[in-house]
């Protein structure tokens, strides 16, 4: 587009012109130079960060349950047996081993629009979770773990930093992937400042936290 | 090279708005629950951040930094787009960010646009340009909802529509949803923007954004929020369309560790917001498949040649500024004209608009430093703002302005002892058809901008110097007697 090369011409030699005269870019730290003295790691032991991570998602309003690798497909039994819900619609890479008897799975890539927003719930994984803030961030399923009603998501131990800058380290392989960082589930205060659940997003947060 | 802010070409001063929101009690009472709100919450999470203070420095070099190199860093910005499935175009000024956008919805035949909140879209007066084409935006975030819907305008740059109670949204929503039953509980009112906005959030295939962060290293956007619409936005269409200044850049996906820090715990004292979504280009089968980012300049090359001022460019729109300020939290947002209210406020509209339509706002501000310290990029707003007085005076004793023309008179008479008793002895004289009950009310002409929001003493009937003079006399008597 013509036009908008000109617009992108004009703009950078303005923003040239401006960082030539003023002063305020000479002062500027390059790059390397930036001073990160803010906490990168964590001090606190594994079992401090795991309570972290429960007592923020608590406050949250998430429903959070523990399992371990062998009592995993009963506990996520146990959960949709909790909601009255018989089916759910579930990530592709989910483990199909993982899954319990007994209720009708369906994976996300083989679901329309339409499916995703009338079934009863939605279970995945995640890539990495914050106990500092209690995070789970997930990459790609957008759709899936967004249109139902509760999303259920499986966090193992290993997947639990404390900080945001630990997460972000662990985050820099995937990060031209569609990342969604989850803190609770969806909310608004719009109206007087009282804290709502599930405008748009799932009303119901379903954490099981996997321990080994 | 036209810039538009909101209204702000037809608002009132401040001053005089203000003055009027000042009788509104319902909106004082709104403004001053929601803003204690906010500060508390806020306050208990950022003292709960240990490295805070670190944090804010930081933010502050990379955001000095990226201004020192933004050429490079949109350049960088634009080629990891690109390379990733995107298209980047570049707009000078609000008219023609509208036609690029307007343009875009028109080629791949839209009637409707799903929009998450974006203030930058206000900027521009995206909504008008979109309706005058025949084109139906519809606002998805509850609060902008909540102004749409009411035909209103925003207040607050976090909760644009913390001035209406639940009675107002309800008298609003069953109004414009048509619906007969409604309670005022903020969850079935909430329940009914769900049940709204979900079959739009299904069928409608253009989506529209704005940016919390742009990521040169990788050509990603960022957005924060909390409600779940900004997903359904930029997760849900075909085709996403995203509007972001270009001080909205950062350099390396790294940085937003830094930010996300930052953002959530000041804009709405939470320790993360419910969801950030980061897309980069487009992806097969996840998400949009047609992808275009618009830059906007629109003054904001004008802000980065000033050296006192271009730290107005670091600002990432928490808003902890306004719920802090004396002065906002007396008045509410619409005082400021403008859809960025505040302090911020104060200081983004006169430098992105024509400084002599809104000239007062760098005087709405007692400069009491609240905004500085809660500021999580470290923008020093006060320092700023004294700035651009200084700017407006000389702009306006460049000109033969009869207030300018008065200060330097006055400045003639306060220089010299004996000009000012005599200028005194006039007051005195003079004073008398205005005092009443020992306080002056009402001065006429320009005088009365002062009496028009504060009452003021009379002079007193003796003034210091000449008793001073007496006294001394007197001593002197005294002892030669």
């Amino acid at each position: 587009m013509a036009e908008g090369r000109d617009a992108c011409e004009a703009i950078l030699n303005r923003i040239r012109t401006a960082n030539t005269s003023a002063r305020a870019a000479a002062s500027a730290a390059e790059y390397p130079a930036i001073e990160r003295n803010y906490q990168q790691r964590t001090t606190l032991d594994r079992e401090t960060i795991l309570k972290t991570f429960l007592d923020h998602l608590h406050e949250y309003d998430a429903h959070v349950f523990e399992a371990n690798p062998d009592t995993l497909a009963c506990a996520i039994a146990e959960v949709l047996k909790s909601h009255d819900q018989k089916s759910a619609i579930v990530a592709d890479d989910f483990p199909e081993e993982d899954l319990p008897t007994g209720f009708t799975w369906q994976r996300e890539s083989k679901s329309t629009k339409d499916q995703l927003n009338t079934t009863g719930g939605a279970i995945a994984g995640c890539e990495v979770a914050i106990a500092h803030t209690g995070t789970i961030i997930l990459r790609g399923t957008r759709q899936l773990t967004l249109l139902p009603d509760r999303f259920l998501c499986v966090v193992y131990e290993n997947q639990i930093v404390d900080t945001v800058p630990e997460a972000m380290a662990r985050l820099e392989p995937y990060k031209a992937e569609p990342l969604t960082f989850v803190s609770g589930p969806s909310a608004t205060a719009d109206i007087e400042m009282t804290r709502i659940r599930g405008v748009h997003g799932p009303r119901f947060l379903d954490v099981i936290v996997v321990r080994d | 090279m036209t810039i538009r802010v909101g209204e702000a070409a037809e608002a009132p001063s401040f001053q005089k708005a203000a003055f009027k929101l000042l009788d509104d009690a319902q909106l004082r009472k709104n403004v001053r629950h929601a803003t204690d709100v906010i500060s508390g919450k806020r306050a208990i999470v950022v003292k709960e951040q240990q490295d805070w203070q670190q944090l804010r420095a930081t933010a502050s070099a990379i955001k000095q930094h990226t201004l020192a190199h933004l050429d490079e860093y949109l350049l960088k910005f634009e080629a990891a787009c690109t390379a990733a499935g995107g298209h980047v175009h570049w707009a000078s000024d609000a008219d023609e960010a509208n036609r690029i956008i307007v343009d875009l919805v028109k080629q791949y035949g839209g009637k409707e646009v799903i929009k998450v909140k974006t203030m930058t879209s206000d900027e521009i007066g995206l909504n008008k340009a979109f309706e005058a084409n025949g084109i139906h935006p519809h606002e998805t975030d509850l609060a902008d909802m909540i102004v749409q819907l009411g035909h209103d305008k925003p207040s607050h740059i976090v909760a644009p529509a913390l001035h209406r109670n639940r009675q107002q949204v309800r008298e609003i929503f069953m109004r414009e949803m048509g619906l007969s039953e409604l309670t005022d509980e903020p969850q079935d009112l909430t329940n009914a923007a769900r049940q709204y906005l979900r079959e739009k959030f299904l069928k409608v295939k253009i989506g529209f954004s704005g940016a919390n962060y742009l990521l040169a290293d990788t050509g990603g956007v960022c957005v924060v929020e909390s409600e779940g619409n900004g997903r359904m936005c930029v997760t849900l269409p075909d085709i996403l369309i995203t509007l972001a200044g270009i001080e909205k850049i950062i350099p390396s996906f790294r940085d937003l560790e830094v930010f996300l820090q930052l953002l959530p715990r000041s804009a709405t004292g939470e320790r993360m917001n419910p969801y950030n979504s980061l897309w980069t280009g487009v992806h097969k089968g996840e998400g949009p498949q047609h992808f275009h980012v618009v830059l906007l300049d629109n003054g904001r090359t004008r802000i980065l040649a000033d050296p006192e001022a271009r730290q107005t460019l670091h600002c990432i729109r928490c808003g902890a500024c306004l719920n802090t300020c004396p002065v906002y939290r007396q008045t509410g947002g619409h005082a400021y004209g403008s859809i960025y209210s505040g302090p911020i406020g104060a200081i983004v509209t006169p430098q992105l608009f024509d400084m002599e339509h809104s000239q007062s706002l760098p005087y709405a501000s007692s400069l009491c430093g609240a905004c500085y310290e809660v500021c999580p990029v470290k923008i020093n707003i006060p320092e700023v703002l004294i700035h651009l007085r200084g700017r407006i005076v000389r702009e306006q004793q460049s000109g033969a302005n009869i207030e300018a023309i008065g200060m330097k008179a006055m400045a003639r008479v306060f220089s010299s002892g004996r000009r000012l008793e005599a200028a005194q002895r006039l007051g005195r004289l003079g004073q008398w058809p205005f005092v009443s009950e020992g306080w002056i009310k009402h001065l006429p002409g320009m005088l009365g901008n002062w009496t028009a929001v504060r009452d003021m003493r009379p002079l007193p009937k003796q003034s210091f110097r000449s008793w001073w003079r007496e006294h001394e006399k007197e001593k002197k008597e005294g002892a030669d007697g």
